[in-house]
C-alpha cells in the first residue's frame, strides 16, 4: 500500500535543480512534524516501552519510562510465568481459531453475497437491503452487546421467552460455554458482512461488462461467468483483504470478545482471547509482568505473520502483494 | 458513439444475460431475510425502551409490549446532570476530534503526496512501520498514564484515536490524482509557499476526500468507549462519554442514580426506577444519530474504502 512511485521525471529535474535542502522541503518539513510527532508519542514511545515484559515493573521512577529503567531485569521470567500457565494455550488457541474462522467464513461468504447481490434484477431492492446490511459496522460493540443481551438475558431475553412459551428449559446463556463459539462466528460475521461486501461489490463494479458481453456471446451461463471472469477478476482484492486479515491472526477486536459475553467468567475458555487477557490481567490481576508477556508475544508474532504472508504473495503473485 | 438503436439492443442483450426470474426470486428473499436479521436486533431495543417497566417484569422483553411508555425517555431528558453532560460530552469529542483528526491525517497526507519532497521516504516509513509492529497495550497505558499524564482528560478520549496510517494514505492518494501540479507550479512562481497552498488550495479543493475521511473519524469518535475505559477514572463521571455510560450502566446504575431529584419526583408511590428501559433508551440515543445519518453518508464511506483498497 505504501510502495512509492519515487523516480519519476518529475522527480528526477528537481533533484539536478536543486541539491540543497530547499524551502519548499523546510516547509513540507514542518508541515508533517505534528504527525511525526503524534507516531513518536503514540507509537514509538510505547515500541520501546515494550521491553517492560523483560522487567519486574515498579512504579519508582518520575514517570513511565524513569520507572523502567529503575526497575530490575528479570530475563524471561514473565513469558515462563505465562506459558507455565494454563491460560497461555487457551488465550493463544481461542485467538487464531477465532480469526481463522472469521477469515474464511468473512471471505467466503462476502463474495458470494455481494456477486448475489449484483445480479439481483432491481437495484432499488440491491442499494435498499445493502444499505440494512451494512447498519452494524456502524454500531459500537457496546451497542452490540446490549442487542445480543436483549435476546440472551436470562431472566428476559428474548430467545429465553420463547424456549420457556415452547415447554422448554431456559439457558443460562452467559455461563454455558457450547454456543458461544458459534454466537461469537455469527455476531462477527453479522457486524463485518456489510463492510466486506461494500468492498467487493466495488472492484465488481469496476468489471468490464464487455467480458460478460463476449462471454455470453460464448453461450456462457451466467454461474460460469462468475466462475471465469468474476472470481478471477476479484482474485487481487480477495487476496489483499486475505493477508490484511492473516496478518492481524494474533489480534482480536477486545469489543467482541469482551462486551458480548460480558466479559462472564464461567464462559473465558472459550470467549477468552489475547487482547481480553492483557486487559484483565491489566487491570483486574494488576499483573503487569503477564499482560506485557502476552502483548509482547502477540506484537512480535503479528508481525512475522504479517511480513510472511505478504512474502508469500509476492512470490507468488508480485502484483498482488501489499508492499 | 452509440446510436438509440444500439443502446436498446444492448439492454435488450443485458435483459438476456441475468439470472433467471426464480433464481433471481431467491436471491431477492435471501436479501430481505439478511436486511431484516441486520436491523431487527435496533427495532428491538427501540420496542424494549418504550415498554412499561411491569410489562419487562411480567413478560420480559418482547417485540409485543403489554403496555408502552415514553417514560423511559422522559427520564433521560430530565437527567440533564448525568445522560444529557455524556451527550455534550460526546459530541464535543466527536467535533474536535474529527477536526483534529482530519488537521494532522490531510497534512501528512499532503506531505506525502508530493513528489519533490526529499524526505518523502522518510516520512513514509514513519507511518508504515507503526502498520506492522506496535508496543501493545501495556507499553501504550503506560505511556499515556504514566508519561504524557492524559488520565482523566479529555485529551485521552481524543489524541490516541486521531490519527491512523489507513486516512493518511487514502487523502495520500486523494491528493495525488486529484490535485494537479500545475496549481502548485504556479502558486509557487507568485511566491506562495506550502502552508499558503496547503490551506488556501489543497483543502478548500478537497472536499469529497475530508467529507469522505471526517466522516470515519466522526463516526469513530461518537462509538468510541475503549479510550474512556482505559483512561476516565470513575471519580470523573462527568467526563464520561455516552458510549462508556452505557458500559457503566451495564455495571451497575449508580450512574443514574446520581439523578436522585427526578428519581424521588418522578417515583413517589414506591414505583421503581424503569431500570431496564432506561438502559435500552440510552442505547436508542447512541445509536440514532448514527443509523438515521449513515445512509445518506454511505457513498462518502464507500468512495473512501475503495480508494483505500487501491495500491498507492
Amino acid at each position: 500500500m505504501v510502495r512509492q512511485a519515487s523516480a519519476g521525471p518529475d522527480n528526477i529535474t528537481h533533484k539536478k535543480r536543486k541539491r540543497r535542502f530547499g524551502s519548499d522541503n523546510w516547509e513540507l518539513t514542518i508541515l508533517g512534524l505534528p504527525v511525526v510527532a503524534w507516531f513518536f508519542l503514540f507509537s514509538y514511545l510505547p515500541m520501546f516501552g515494550i521491553i517492560i515484559a523483560f522487567k519486574r515493573y515498579r512504579p519508582v521512577g518520575a514517570n513511565f519510562f524513569d520507572s523502567l529503567w529503575k526497575s530490575d531485569w528479570v530475563g524471561f521470567e514473565n513469558f515462563l510465568f505465562l506459558f507455565r500457565s494454563p491460560d497461555a494455550a487457551i488465550i493463544f488457541r481461542n485467538t487464531i481459531l477465532y480469526n481463522a474462522v472469521f477469515i474464511t467464513l468473512g471471505i467466503s461468504v462476502a463474495v458470494t453475497l455481494a456477486i448475489m447481490i449484483s445480479m439481483l434484477y432491481s437495484q432499488v431492492l440491491a442499494k435498499v437491503t445493502q444499505t440494512m446490511i451494512f447498519l452494524p459496522h456502524f454500531l459500537s460493540w457496546v451497542v452490540v452487546g446490549y442487542f445480543v443481551f436483549s435476546f440472551l438475558s436470562t431472566d428476559r431475553g428474548l430467545v429465553n421467552n420463547l424456549l420457556i412459551s415452547m415447554g422448554r428449559q431456559p439457558v443460562q446463556w452467559y455461563i454455558d460455554t457450547a454456543p458461544w463459539p458459534y454466537f461469537l462466528i455469527f455476531i462477527n460475521l453479522w457486524k463485518g458482512m456489510g463492510y466486506s461486501m461494500v468492498v467487493y461489490l466495488a472492484s465488481i463494479a469496476g468489471i468490464d461488462i464487455s467480458l460478460y458481453e463476449a462471454a455470453a456471446i460464448d453461450g456462457a451461463k451466467k454461474w460460469q461467468q462468475v466462475k471465469h471472469i468474476t472470481l478471477p477478476m476479484l482474485k487481487p482484492i480477495i487476496t489483499i483483504m486475505f493477508i490484511l486479515a492473516v496478518g492481524r491472526i494474533f489480534m482480536s477486536d477486545f469489543g467482541l470478545f469482551y462486551f458480548v459475553p460480558r466479559n462472564s467468567g464461567p464462559l473465558f475458555n472459550v470467549t477468552q482471547t489475547v487482547d481480553v487477557y492483557v486487559y484483565n490481567a491489566l487491570f483486574r490481576l494488576n499483573n503487569i509482568g503477564m499482560a506485557a508477556a502476552s502483548g509482547f508475544t502477540q506484537s512480535i508474532a503479528g508481525f512475522i505473520t504479517i511480513v510472511s504472508a505478504n512474502y508469500i504473495v509476492r512470490k507468488l503473485t508480485p502484483e498482488n502483494s501489499l508492499f | 458513439m452509440t446510436t438509440q438503436r444500439d443502446r436498446k439492443q444492448m439492454e435488450g442483450f443485458h435483459k438476456n444475460n441475468r439470472i433467471p426470474v426464480p433464481v433471481n426470486v431467491i436471491f431477492s428473499c435471501v436479501f430481505i431475510f439478511l436486511a431484516a436479521i441486520c436491523v431487527l436486533p435496533l427495532i428491538f431495543v427501540i420496542i424494549i425502551s418504550l415498554s412499561t417497566e411491569e410489562s419487562i417484569q411480567r413478560i420480559g422483553y418482547s417485540f409485543f409490549p403489554q403496555g408502552w411508555t415514553g417514560f423511559a425517555y422522559e427520564y433521560v431528558m430530565n437527567s440533564s446532570e448525568t445522560v444529557g453532560r455524556a451527550f455534550l460530552v460526546s459530541i464535543g469529542v466527536t467535533v474536535t476530534g474529527t477536526i483534529f483528526g482530519l488537521m494532522m491525517n490531510s497534512s501528512m497526507g499532503y506531505v506525502l503526496s508530493r513528489a519533490s519532497f526529499k524526505l518523502k521516504k522518510h516520512y513514509t516509513m514513519i507511518i508504515f512501520i507503526p502498520m506492522l509492529f506496535s508496543g501493545g497495550l501495556v507499553a501504550s497505558y503506560m505511556v499515556i498514564t504514566q508519561f504524557l499524564g492524559l488520565t482523566n482528560t479529555y485529551g485521552a478520549l481524543i489524541l490516541p484515536i486521531g490519527v491512523t496510517p489507513f486516512y493518511i494514505i487514502i487523502l495520500r492518494t486523494f491528493f495525488q490524482t486529484t490535485v494537479p501540479d500545475s496549481i502548485i507550479e504556479s502558486v509557487k512562481v507568485d511566491g506562495g509557499n506550502q502552508f499558503l497552498i496547503f490551506f488556501r488550495i489543497v483543502l478548500p479543493i478537497s472536499l469529497p476526500a475530508l467529507a469522505t475521511i471526517g466522516l470515519f473519524l466522526s463516526f469513530a469518535y461518537w462509538n468510541d468507549w475503549f479510550m474512556a475505559l482505559l483512561y476516565i477514572r470513575s471519580t470523573h463521571m462527568q467526563m464520561y462519554p455516552l458510549q462508556y455510560v452505557l458500559i457503566s450502566i451495564e455495571r451497575n446504575m449508580d450512574f443514574l442514580l446520581r439523578n436522585a431529584e427526578f428519581f424521588g419526583a418522578a417515583m413517589d408511590g414506591g414505583a421503581r426506577l424503569p431500570a431496564e428501559a432506561v438502559r435500552m433508551a440510552l442505547v436508542v440515543i447512541a445509536v440514532l444519530p448514527i443509523a438515521c445519518s449513515y445512509p445518506f453518508f454511505q457513498r462518502y464511506f464507500i468512495s473512501g474504502l475503495t480508494i483505500g483498497a487501491v495500491k498507492g
